[in-house]
């Protein structure tokens, strides 16, 4: 490849980077999509942050969230990055698919249980009168939350295509980028979820 | 291609390693990154739990101890989950990150200013 010609200048700025490879192509691409992401959910966090008192005479956060059930669903997401790292370190070391697949495997269950428990959470909040069009706080609430496990979801699909496409061909370049991508994207989304319990829920208790 | 890539497509501890020491010594290495960044994580996150749950000081100390763990723990999950380590290699992460963080600071930390003033404004 001549190197050069194909860099972006906007970012490539070292000289360290004369050769780019299909690889580092691709997961950099994926990094200005995450970074992207971020900005998304900052500014909803913002939203959120201007909303949080705008209760209308409805719950706020102290008689809706419940702190025990948070702390489940953050250990599940923590473990199921540490997995997910497990995962990769398989692929990276040529441990074969099933060690792979085994690792992708746990981290799917534990994202369930994230899951679970999270729609649990919500659906207590609806009976405790807490619906999306309550007030501008559960508004914001409903905006920035279930986002959050949308993306959770859509990493499920992912990793389950990924096992999938694993069973039936083995372990080829596209699956093992597809692997390396959808971790950038699982410990991004952890991260998003300090983000969340720390603003949203511990916040809210205080 | 070189199959002792990484995530990021660069070594984790941000200088090649397959050159000297056995592929065990990496692995245990990497290994050790990942247990690393997960008692970290463990031990950040339950700290600001346990404080909101015992109500273990003030309002405004809780915020700040919250906000102080959050940080760390953030910057723990970038080092020891997403790989990227400033003083060595990937600038381009490192450099695309930080400009992300500062068009957050400036746009929702405009928009709580903005508005805090505002709300201040109506009472």
């Amino acid at each position: 490849m001549s190197g050069n010609t194909l860099d972006n200048p906007g970012f490539r700025l070292r000289a360290s980077y004369h050769h780019v490879d299909r690889e580092g192509e691709v997961m950099f691409g994926f990094w200005v999509f995450l970074m992207s992401d971020a900005i998304i959910f900052g500014l909803i966090f913002a939203t959120y942050a201007t909303m949080v008192r705008a209760t209308a005479g409805g719950p706020g956060p102290k008689q809706l969230f419940d702190i025990g059930s948070v702390a489940i669903e953050t250990s599940a997401l923590l473990l199921s990055s540490f997995t997910y790292g497990l995962a990769s370190l398989a692929l990276r070391y040529h441990a074969g698919r099933w060690a792979v697949i085994a690792w992708l495997a746990v981290t799917l269950v534990l994202a369930f249980v994230f899951l679970w428990f999270e729609v649990h959470d919500f659906l207590t909040m609806f009976a405790h009168g807490g619906s999306p069009d309550r007030s501008g706080f559960t508004s914001a609430f409903f905006g920035l939350v279930p986002l959050h496990g949308l993306h959770v979801t859509s990493g499920c699909i992912w990793m389950v295509v990924l096992i999938v496409r694993m069973l039936r061909k083995g372990i080829d370049e596209d699956v093992r980028l597809g692997v390396q991508r959808l971790a950038l994207f699982w410990h991004f989304l952890d991260i998003v979820w300090i983000a969340i319990f720390s603003l949203v829920y511990l916040g809210g208790l205080v | 291609m070189n199959d002792a890539h990484d995530l990021g497509g660069h070594p984790p501890w941000g200088h090649p390693h397959f050159g000297g020491g056995s592929s065990g010594d990496a692995y245990r290495k990497d290994l050790h990154t990942y247990l690393w960044g997960l008692l970290l994580a463990v031990a950040l996150t339950v700290v600001p739990f346990a404080a909101v749950y015992w109500h273990a000081m003030t309002a405004s100390s809780l915020w700040i101890t919250i906000g102080v763990f959050a940080l760390v723990q953030a910057v723990v999950h970038f080092r020891c989950f997403l790989h990227v380590h400033p003083p060595h290699e990937n600038v381009d992460e490192m450099l695309l990150v930080l400009f992300t963080v500062i068009i957050l600071i400036m746009m929702a930390g405009g928009t709580v200013w903005i508005l805090g003033n505002l709300h201040s404004r109506m009472y």
